[in-house]
């Protein structure tokens, strides 16, 4: 196995962060590689520069040993390497065909003919396994079949080399599965895969190798037989970390919240949410599972107040013990339902375009909820400075000042700044949506165990999550969603999380709280 | 396949000594290049030019006070805006506001000019102006609430109709007249006081006291944060329990009602006269005026006397040289063309091949 891709001595900065500092990287023909890193280690900003979208500060890199310059992803094609980005970029309203051959290169693949660029494309599904219908429009296709279509779609312009950002973050575990296979049936026929992951098991079934990166500079690399969890652990973080949850059992649970027949649409009239009802209870974690976009987020704005629901649906909130002092949230907004002395702390999935103001700094968005209290025409600066100042020290949020818009802090701090808010309210109720997408494992711990403290308080805490193993060590009963309805509620101490992606992609009639 | 010749970095923010050198390295460059034009098209001496322009402005002391006056024209509309723009509510209407404004102010004078004791009419001329100047912020925002209509096309039409109506009203209180001329030349009434001997100083101190007035709204009030949350993110504003409708809502209320307030200020303290040309086009300028400040009202005041510098400066080489008017205007265009540009290499940093930096 030669070198097929070099990189040498690249750095890379945006403005004073520095993305990349001279790595110098290897990638061989037919393996699989992982490029493993914390989020912000700058895996995406390396794979970037070989398929053109950056170009690096300074260093080289070297095809089939030629010195190259990859000024455009066209340059990258035509260098065999090509990279599915972790958002797709598809046009919806065309099928699958219409996406591969565009931006067809005729120089390439001789005049434009859409039933022999379909013929290709469905040769290379036959060879390496894809499962694609080449005549359905992209807005119909399920994430998954979205992927394979952009996997196709580079194959199909003959990449050696393929880069898979995150590429298993929006799958079920079955179609994890499905994607693995694919994968080694490239690498059987010569082509090298690279994956840019930070999932610890999905690095050590399916790589020959793990390449790891820390904040921006290339650490090392092994071959995967030789490494443990806890040793890939150790090179990204740089020292050891212990990677448990503990999870207490829940006492004196009540139920807080009841939710009942809840119905959500969208503008079009499509149901979001199908009749759902299950309970909240205090002193326990309750998990959400589900494939994203699949009434999470309306599940948990229904109860926030920020969700238009359905006739018919009913969100009791229980102030007192089981089932007493009840009140009705459906209709409240917001600020009503703060105004009835419910702590709700909400922690949404969009940071900046719902839980924060991106142009405030931490001072300004400490005070979000709690602006107009009193009634003073101007607000108070002080209190929300001293909680910034605390929250910042807490949880180690890294920014210039307190004042420095949070829209220019990295996803993790900006993370930790609304996390860190919202466990500051005191809430009774906690409801969190992705809290730990884009942190480092340090601190999703760290989140992990807060939550554990919150349950432990007696607070209803709700959790969305995408990481099926965290899921089941963290939660307490765990809720699947599916297609809008709940698929099963389970008990997460007795499940496997084949059970739960199971239940993610097939309903099977109507599931009762015991 | 080669490096690219030049590459656009961005920068992380500049150090204040950086941003001022970058500024005037932009002015003097703009006068260098004004002085080619004018030595190679015109045949005159850049210097002399040079100096004409600056007495535009500074000449003598009613010069100074004249673009003292039409400064705060446009800091004064400038400042109405803010409070929309920051909540991004694209309010291109306050030309018709102004002129509405204004219109109410002259009705009251010329209607009511004699019933009520001067102070009385004072408080109708300036009642009227913010009530007339807010209902026309008002509407767009409202259809905006109701039916998600886009504010900057239905702000614009409205300007349109604000000058009908003062088109039409001027016709009807001129009556035989060939024009309306000043407004009870006769009794003086609802003419502003002078102050310090002019009028028109009365304008200078509002606008002023306004400015000051409307950074500490936007900066320190709960409104302002409001606006703030809004502008940034409806979705937040829901989040935290803003109603958005009210405050946009109120928020237009108050930028048409500035708006009202600077007509009153141009009827009854500048021109004593009513006409479509009140608000001379210093509605449209004052968006620009307000964007390059980015919403600041300190900033508005530089960027107005700069703007106001530039216009009388052509005016007054037109004059003296009799240069075409278009001439002049490219002078001043190349003055504000070098100082936009110079916010790019405040931003960004040029890098070219051999790795030398530059900006």
């Amino acid at each position: 196995m030669g070198n097929a891709i070099e990189i040498k001595n690249v750095t890379k900065t945006f403005g004073k962060t520095i993305a990349n500092k001279n790595v110098t990287l290897n990638i061989h023909e037919g393996e699989i590689l992982s490029l493993l890193g914390e989020n912000g280690s700058g895996k995406t900003t390396l794979m970037n520069m070989l398929s053109g979208i950056y170009f690096p500060d300074s260093g080289a890199i070297f095809v089939g040993g030629k010195q190259v310059e990859i000024r455009s992803p066209k340059d990258a094609y035509e260098l065999g390497i090509g990279m599915v980005h972790q958002h797709f970029k598809l046009v919806d309203v065309f099928n699958a065909v219409e996406n591969i051959a565009l931006g067809f290169d005729t120089k390439r693949f001789g005049s434009f003919n859409l039933k022999r660029v379909k013929a290709r494309a469905e040769e290379i599904c036959k060879k390496y396994g894809f499962d694609l219908n080449m005549d359905q429009k992209v807005y119909e296709m399920s994430v998954s079949q979205k992927q394979t279509l952009e996997i196709v779609k580079v194959l199909y312009r003959g990449a050696d080399f393929l880069i898979l950002d995150e590429p298993t973050a929006v799958l079920t575990p079955q179609e994890t599965e499905k994607l693995f296979a694919v994968i080694r049936n490239m690498k059987s026929d010569g082509k090298s895969v690279i994956i840019i992951t930070h999932k610890l098991k999905e690095v050590l079934e399916i790589s020959d190798r793990v390449a790891i990166l820390r904040k921006g500079e290339f650490v090392g690399d092994i071959a995967t037989k030789d490494a443990t969890e806890s040793s890939l652990t150790e090179m990204m973080m740089g020292e050891k970390v212990e990677l448990n949850i503990e999870r207490s059992l829940p006492v004196n649970t009540m139920t807080r919240i009841e939710i009942n027949n809840l119905s959500v649409t969208d503008r079009e009239g499509v149901k979001i949410l199908d009749n759902i009802s299950f309970k909240i209870k205090s002193g326990e974690i309750l998990g959400i599972a589900g494939i994203s976009g699949n009434g999470q987020k309306e599940l948990l704005e229904s109860i926030a107040g920020l969700q238009k629901t359905k006739p018919g649906s009913s969100i009791k909130f229980f102030a007192g013990n089981e089932g007493e002092q009840e009140m009705q949230l459906i209709g409240m907004t917001p600020r009503m339902i703060r105004d009835a002395g419910i702590h709700l702390a909400f922690v949404p999935e969009d940071r900046l375009g719902m839980g924060l103001v991106g142009s405030m700094g931490m001072d300004g968005n400490m005070m979000l909820k709690t602006y107009d209290s009193g009634r003073s025409f101007v607000t108070d600066r002080k209190l929300p400075r001293i909680q910034a100042e605390r929250i910042r020290k807490r949880l180690g949020v890294v920014t210039p000042s307190l004042s420095t818009p949070v829209s220019r802090l990295s996803g993790g701090n900006v993370q930790k700044v609304l996390v860190g808010r919202e466990l500051a309210s005191n809430p009774t109720v906690l409801m969190t949506a992705y809290a730990v997408r884009g942190l480092d494992i340090n601190t999703s711990y760290t989140i992990y165990k807060l939550l554990n403290e919150e349950k432990q308080k007696g607070v209803a805490v709700v959790y969305v999550g995408e990481e099926l193993d965290v899921l089941l060590e963290l939660c307490d009963r765990i809720v699947v969603l599916c297609g809008g309805k709940v698929s099963g509620i389970l008990d997460a101490r007795n499940t496997t999380k084949e059970e739960v992606g199971l239940l993610m992609t097939s309903y099977r009639g109507e599931v009762q709280e015991q | 396949m080669k490096e690219p010749l030049i590459r656009i970095v961005k920068r992380d923010m500049s150090p204040i000594p950086h941003k001022i050198l970058v500024r005037a390295i932009a002015i003097i460059l703009a006068l260098v290049v004004d002085a080619l034009f004018i030595y190679f098209v015109t045949g005159l001496n850049p210097f002399s030019v040079y100096v004409v322009m600056f007495n535009g402005t500074f000449g003598n002391q009613m010069r100074i006070l004249w673009a003292l006056r039409d400064m705060v024209t446009l800091l004064g509309i400038g400042i109405a805006l803010a409070p929309a723009f920051k909540m991004k509510f694209w309010n291109i209407g306050a030309e018709g506001q102004v002129l509405i404004g204004g219109l109410a102010t002259a009705l009251v004078m010329t209607y009511c000019g004699n019933t009520f004791s001067t102070p009385v009419l004072f408080i109708l001329m300036v009642a009227s102006a913010i009530i007339a100047g807010g209902v026309w912020g008002l509407i767009p925002a409202i259809f905006k609430s109701k039916w998600g209509t886009n504010e900057t096309l239905f702000t614009l039409m409205m300007n349109y109709i604000a000058i009908s109506f003062t088109s039409a009203a001027t016709n009807y209180m001129r009556g035989q007249a060939s024009s309306l001329g000043k407004l009870n030349m006769g009794t003086k009434a609802g003419w502003m006081p002078k102050v310090f001997g002019q009028a028109f100083n009365v304008n200078i101190i509002v606008v002023f006291a306004l400015m000051v007035v409307m950074f500490i709204y936007l900066t320190y009030s709960k409104h302002g944060y409001e606006i703030t949350v809004v502008g940034e993110s409806e979705n937040t504003a829901l989040y935290a329990g803003i109603n958005v409708t009210k405050v946009r809502i109120r928020t237009m209320i108050i930028s048409g009602a500035i708006c009202g307030l600077v007509g009153f200020l141009l009827v009854s303290g500048r021109d004593q006269t009513i006409s479509t040309n009140t608000a001379g086009g210093n509605g449209f300028t004052a968006i620009i005026v307000a964007w390059l400040a980015k919403f600041n009202p300190f900033y508005m005041a530089l960027i107005a006397a700069l703007l106001t510098f530039l216009s009388k400066g052509a005016a007054e080489i037109a004059s003296t040289y009799a240069l075409n008017d278009f001439a002049a205007d490219i002078l001043t265009g190349i003055i504000l063309f070098f100082i936009l540009g110079s916010e790019f290499f405040i931003n960004y940093k040029l890098i070219f091949r051999h790795k030398e930096v530059r900006g």
